[in-house]
Parts: C-alpha cells; sequence; structure tokens
C-alpha cells in the first residue's frame, strides 16, 4: 500500500512486519525514531510476541540483543555513530557469536569535534567486524533492506547491519509501497536458530577457543560471507518476485555499459550522482554510475566485471581513513587491480556537508579531463585550512582546533555579537 | 515435628550432619539427584572458592527450578576453567559473551522466554567481582533497575584473578595485589576507596539482595533458592576466597570464608525491596587478625613491627559492619 511517510517510520514498520521477538532500545540521533516508532507499535499492542526493552546504553543494546538472538529469538536494535563505537566490544562479539541479528545504523559521523549530520564513517569503522552491510539508496529500499536483511541474516547466521543515511534518508518524507503481513510472513518464515539456549537440550556458547582452532573459527566468518555473495543476489531475486521491486542485491548499475567514467558511491548520494549523470549524458559524455548496496561481503568480482570497460573510475565516498586516504576506493581498488583504469578517491558529504549536483557536476569534468588528483577532498576551503595551518606554525598555544576554524569562519564571533 | 528440634550445629563443631534431617530437609549438594550444573573436570585451582561457590549456587538453582535454566557467564576465571575450547563442564545451556555485559545478556534471555512465552524457563547470570562491581556494573544497575527476571550471582574474591591478582573496586583496604603493592608509604590498597554492591544492589529495591559465603552451604542454598521463587532482580554476592591470589593454603578456603564472617569482614545477610529482612549472626567472634595472617596479601601488616594502625583500621571496619547490621546477639 502506499503511504508517504518518514524514513524512520517506514523501518519501524519493516522491522515490525518482519516478527521480531525482542527490540532493544536505546536513543541516538538520528537512529531515534525508529525505535520510538517500535516502541509505540509494542506498547499499544500492535506488534505481539515481542519484548521492547528500554536500555541504559548501546552497548546494553547490542548485549541484550546478543542474549535474545542465542536463546532463539528474531532480535533487533538500532544505532548510529558513537553508539555504535560505544557497542563495539559487542559488535564484533555477535558477529564472532554468529548470532543473526538485524541492527539498523542510520549513519552518521563521528566525534570529535561532535557532529549529528550524516557521513559513513561510523559504519566504516565496523567494516571488518565480521557483518553484513549493506546500504539503502532510498527510503523504500531501506524498508526492503530490513526485510531481507533478516532473511540473509537467519539463512547465514550471522548478523547484518542496515545502513541508511542519518536525516538525508531517516528524516526524509517520501513515497513508500508499504507491504502487508501476508506477503511478508510468505517471504520470511519464522526464524530456526542454528544454535539456541535450550534447557532441554544444552549447549555452550562462547568458548574459550586457543590458537588451535581461533583460524578455523576466523575463516569459517569467512567463508560464510563469500556465501552471502551468492546469497544475497538469490534473496534479493526472491523478494523481487514476491514484491515486484528491484532492492538489494550486491551492486546497481546506471548506464555503465559504454561508460567511460564510471563513479562508484554508497547510499541515498546515489540519486544525486544520477541526476548529474543524466545531465552529462546528454552533453554526449559517456558516465555512469555504481552504487555498492553489500559493501560487507564486498563484492569483488561484481565490482571488476561491471567496470571491466571504463577508462578511470571515481569513488566518491562519505568517509576516509585518516594518514592515508580512502576506504571503499582502496577496496575497489582491490577489485580492479591488475587494469590500467585509475581508481580516483573523492572524499564528500563528512559530518552532513552537502553533495551538490554543482560539486559532483564540476568534478567529474575534472575527472574526464584528468584533472583529478588521486585523493580529492570535495568542496574543502582551503582558506580555512590554511589559517589553522599557519596560526598553529606561528602560535604555540593555538587553541582548540574546532573553535580556531568556527572562530575563523565568523560563526561564534555572530553568535556571541549577536 | 521432632525434626525441628534438631539444632544444625551442635557444641563444638561447625558441621551440619544430613543423617539428622529428614530427607526434604538435607542440602542439594548433599543428594544424588543433584545437577552437577558445573561438572568435575575443569581447570580450577585447588581450592578455588569460585568453582565451590558456582557449584553449590547453580545446582540449588536447578533444583529450584526443576532444571529449566540458562546461565550468561561473565569474561573471567569461571569462563575460563570451565570452557576450553573443545571442552565445557557445564552441563546447563550456558553463554559466555563479553566481560562487561553479563547482565544485559541474561535480560535478553528472558526477553526472548517471555516473548515465547517459556515462563518455566529461568535465567541466571553469573560473574567474578571485577565483572560485576567495576566493568559490567552499568549493565548490572540497568538490569536491576529495569526489574528484570534474572538472577544475578557475584562471586567475590576481591580482585582480578584472572589476569593475575589486580585490583578491583571489591579489593579491601591495605590488601596487596599486582596493582596495589606492598611499597611506600600506604603499602596496599587505599583505605576510603571500593564500593560495596550488595547495598547499592538495595538502593535499587529490587525483589531480592542476599550475600552468602562459601563456608555455609546450608544459607547459601536456602538464599538460592528462595532467589528462584522470586521473579525480578535478584541479587546474590558470594565471598569466595582465591588461594592462588590471596596466598593463603588451598585447603583454607571454608576456613577463611567463615572467619571472615566470624570477624565482622563479610556481613551476611539478605533484603526485600531495599530493607534488611535478616542477618547471619555472629557465633564465635573473632580478631581480624585471625582473618588477616592466614593470607600471604595482608603479611606486610604483621611480622617483626605489626602494622597495628593500619589492623586497628580494618577491625574498625569490621566492627562498623557489626554495628550495622546488628551481627551480634541472639
Amino acid at each position: 500500500m502506499l503511504e508517504q511517510c518518514e524514513g524512520s517510520h517506514a523501518v519501524a514498520q519493516a522491522v515490525a512486519l518482519s516478527r521480531p521477538e525482542v527490540i532493544c532500545a536505546y536513543p541516538i540521533s538520528p537512529q531515534t525514531h525508529i525505535v520510538e516508532g517500535l516502541g509505540q507499535l509494542v506498547k499499544s499492542g500492535d506488534l505481539t510476541n515481542c519484548e521492547f526493552i528500554n536500555v541504559e546504553s548501546e552497548f546494553a543494546a547490542l548485549s541484550v540483543a546478543i542474549g535474545a538472538s542465542a536463546a532463539g529469538a528474531r532480535s533487533y536494535t538500532a544505532t548510529a555513530s558513537q553508539g555504535l563505537l560505544f557497542m563495539a566490544e559487542a559488535v564484533y562479539n555477535a558477529s564472532g557469536l554468529g548470532l543473526p541479528i538485524v541492527m539498523t545504523v542510520a549513519n552518521r559521523a563521528i566525534g570529535a569535534p561532535i557532529n549529528i549530520w550524516n557521513d559513513h564513517t561510523d559504519s566504516m569503522s565496523m567494516r571488518d567486524a565480521g557483518w553484513l552491510q549493506i546500504f539503502a539508496e532510498t527510503n523504500q529500499e531501506a524498508l526492503d533492506l530490513h526485510i531481507q536483511a533478516f532473511k540473509i541474516a537467519e539463512e547465514l547466521s550471522l548478523p547484518v547491519m542496515v545502513c541508511m543515511d542519518g536525516f538525508i534518508l531517516t528524516h526524509a518524507y517520501e513515497r513508500i509501497d508499504m507491504p502487508d503481513q501476508a506477503q511478508v510472513d510468505k517471504f520470511l518464515p519464522p526464524y530456526e536458530p542454528r544454535q539456541v539456549l535450550d534447557p532441554n537440550e544444552p549447549v555452550t556458547i562462547g568458548a574459550m577457543v586457543g590458537p588451535e582452532a581461533f583460524t578455523e573459527v576466523r575463516y569459517l566468518a569467512h567463508a560464510k560471507q563469500m556465501q552471502a555473495l551468492d546469497l544475497i543476489p538469490q534473496i534479493a531475486a526472491e523478494f523481487k518476485q514476491l514484491f515486484g521491486r528491484d532492492s538489494g542485491g550486491l551492486i546497481k548499475t546506471y548506464q555503465t555499459e559504454d561508460a567511460d567514467t564510471i563513479v562508484i558511491a554508497m547510499g541515498s548520494v546515489l540519486g544525486t550522482i544520477k541526476d548529474t549523470v543524466d545531465d552529462l549524458r546528454a552533453q554526449g559524455v559517456k558516465v555512469g554510475v555504481l552504487g555498492i548496496t553489500s559493501y560487507r561481503p564486498f563484492p569483488i568480482s561484481a565490482i571488476r566485471d561491471a567496470t571491466a570497460k571504463a577508462k578511470r573510475i571515481v569513488v566518491i565516498e562519505k568517509c576516509f581513513a585518516v594518514g592515508i586516504g580512502g576506504i571503499v576506493s582502496r577496496d575497489v581498488r582491490s577489485a580492479v587491480r591488475n587494469r590500467p583504469q585509475p581508481v580516483l578517491t573523492v572524499v564528500a558529504g563528512l559530518g552532513g556537508r552537502a553533495i551538490t549536483k554543482a560539486s559532483v557536476h564540476k568534478l567529474l569534468q575534472d575527472a574526464i579531463a584528468d584533472k583529478l588528483e588521486l585523493l580529492t577532498f570535495l568542496d574543502l576551503d582551503w582558506g580555512i585550512v590554511n589559517r589553522v595551518l599557519e596560526r598553529e606554525k606561528t602560535q604555540r598555544r593555538s587553541g582548540p582546533i574546532a573553535e580556531g576554524v568556527l572562530r575563523d569562519m565568523g560563526t561564534v564571533a555572530s553568535k556571541v555579537a549577536g | 515435628m521432632e525434626q525441628s528440634l534438631v539444632k544444625f550445629y551442635q557444641t563444638g563443631t561447625f558441621t551440619v550432619g544430613n543423617r539428622l534431617l529428614a530427607a526434604d530437609q538435607r542440602s542439594v549438594q548433599s543428594g544424588a539427584a543433584r545437577s552437577n550444573s558445573l561438572n568435575s573436570g575443569h581447570r580450577a585451582c585447588q581450592g578455588c572458592g569460585e568453582a565451590l561457590g558456582a557449584r553449590y549456587a547453580i545446582d540449588a538453582a536447578m533444583a529450584a527450578t526443576n532444571g529449566q535454566l540458562i546461565a550468561a557467564n561473565a569474561t573471567g576465571c569461571l569462563e575460563v576453567f570451565s570452557t576450553p575450547y573443545p571442552e565445557t563442564s557445564w552441563q546447563m545451556p550456558w553463554i559466555h559473551s563479553l566481560f562487561g555485559n553479563t547482565a544485559a545478556v541474561a535480560t535478553g534471555i528472558a526477553a526472548a522466554m517471555k516473548a515465547k512465552g517459556r515462563s518455566d524457563v529461568r535465567v541466571v547470570a553469573q560473574g567474578g567481582d571485577g565483572g560485576t562491581t567495576d566493568i559490567g556494573f552499568g549493565c548490572l544497575s540497568g538490569m536491576f533497575e529495569r526489574n528484570d527476571d534474572v538472577l544475578y550471582i557475584c562471586y567475590d574474591n576481591e580482585a582480578y584473578m584472572n589476569t593475575g591478582v589486580q585490583r578491583s573496586s571489591a579489593t579491601p583496604p591495605a590488601a596487596r595485589t599486582a596493582t596495589t603493592m606492598t611499597v611506600g608509604a600506604h603499602p596496599g590498597n587505599e583505605f576510603g576507596q571500593g564500593k560495596n554492591v550488595p547495598q547499592i544492589a538495595m538502593a535499587h529495591e529490587i525483589p531480592y539482595v542476599a550475600t552468602a559465603t562459601v563456608a555455609d552451604l546450608r544459607d547459601l542454598e536456602y538464599k538460592v533458592t528462595k532467589a528462584m521463587s522470586i521473579h525480578g532482580a535478584r541479587y546474590i554476592h558470594i565471598f569466595v576466597p582465591c588461594p592462588l591470589g590471596w596466598g593463603a593454603a588451598s585447603h583454607d578456603t571454608i576456613k577463611l570464608s567463615r572467619l571472615a564472617v566470624e570477624s565482622g569482614v563479610f556481613p551476611v545477610f539478605e533484603a526485600e525491596r531495599g530493607e534488611v529482612t535478616g542477618v547471619l549472626k555472629i557465633r564465635h567472634r573473632v580478631p581480624i587478625e585471625d582473618y588477616l595472617k592466614p593470607q600471604k596479601r595482608f603479611a606486610h601488616l604483621f611480622g617483626k613491627s605489626p602494622d597495628v594502625a593500619t589492623i586497628a583500621r580494618l577491625q574498625a571496619r569490621a566492627d562498623r559492619n557489626i554495628r550495622r547490621f546488628g551481627l551480634l546477639g541472639e
């Protein structure tokens, strides 16, 4: 059924339709509306056979989900940013124990400086934690991916992180095609755990493993993620058959067939890039877009095949590894290794800075003219950067960086004056 | 009626003869039907108080729940010595997740059981003092505050033994640990620090809080059994000597537990909804030296010129417990 709703509401509904049995809630922007929505559904009695638990931290949120999942309950939580870092130890634990928890990450920057707006630094910090990470482009896809996520997670007995851009998606009102319960029930059977805490068939979960078998246990985690490379497209196909929508899968391409330049990105920015591609195509420029939906497992073959004919690849990523550069682009480089095409890193949209069509347009023109450097920070204000660097050179006590930057920009001064 | 006339403690002994009791009054541990949930063959040290405490407590909890029990275990000695891959000593469903999240994991299990309508399956969480009073304290307090249906048992051996005897917030003043060395002007652990988690648990006004020691099996079993008869958040803090960490003889584990009670160092009580409802009275009060001397962690207080001032401060702490909980008299 079509409805106009907030992204968070769509996700809450999708989770509820997936019949979770335990939901752990801890507030952090921009994820909060999702768990609020679920709390409402449980308390009102619309979502039954489900425990909604208000916990004291994100560490507890995921830990409660770990206990619930190990006891055979379909378990869900949501977080973002600092919250994901605060639960980091449990993030690794959930995947290490092989517990199919589904967690929404409403992508948000990580401080300091504290910043509540969107980028992908939070999810990226956990990219090697053993969870599957799938990124939504739109609110419809966020909704669809959550339903698929439970199925993928439970099939593999691995946790899945559904990543959606904070505010840009979570707080945006869009048209949504909301599936009905019968459809979802048909797609997603009740959870049949591979391991469960059951007094009638007692098992020990979480035993200590030494050097004699640790490598094997870790390899098995990798093997499962490799299985996911087949499973994810398969489940997306099943989903399409039942719901009639293309959602999920490993990657999605737009105008890449004959493209000399392929832009790779993840999440909601793909829409802006597609619009820019349309403009450039109208001018006869052969450019296309590749969206990565499954970041973990990383679809090396799919990306390698889809970019085979391109002369250059531009990766626009909302994160970066301080001290080296891109994160997604490094993975892309490993996918296209031994090929002459350059993979150019563009760090963009950090801490919620808007990625505009104008900026992407100029960026792509530079790329096509082979004027783009290996690492570019989109719309970086060099004036501010150089002022700080100069101050640090000349003043020992140059003060807090963020405060200095804001002072240079006049924001603080104008507030004080006002 | 005749059985009720039998005194548990006979003159001159501390033993309780099961043969003097009716079958239904005998301890869980003495019964052939005990669950042996923590089975033999684990790798605990000789004389380990924690292994003993866990065995007593979990067998009693299993008996009280007809074996419908799931355990969540914190990282620590108990976890390490009981589950070296590919072996396990646990004859019950058991999960170890992390050091600091055990109470939350137990909450999750309890929530799963509730969602599935399995009201017969109960949940116990257990950890050492480090996993309880320090790193797991946030999750513990959260579980208390929400009144989740979990019995949390802390086996308190007063330091981080698994990592090699470092100070925790349950380490007593003056005690030597690897991080409270016996050097400088104030050797051993500081006075005026540490936290009393049973009393903090009481401040949450949860249905049941109790302390116990491995010296008194019947009291311990009674408290665990009582805890399992109640729903909501419950906390039992069990005093478990660590021969290795305390520098004590492995055959003195029970004796030291008893001396901790008899000196007033460790008050044994129970409380409901924040009110103390019962205390275990001291039968033969002993001076604190009797408790301290057999332990090498307090050896710096004795020797040729005993540190009488520090011993007096420790005695004053014990005396305060005695006053506070009314541990003397009938």
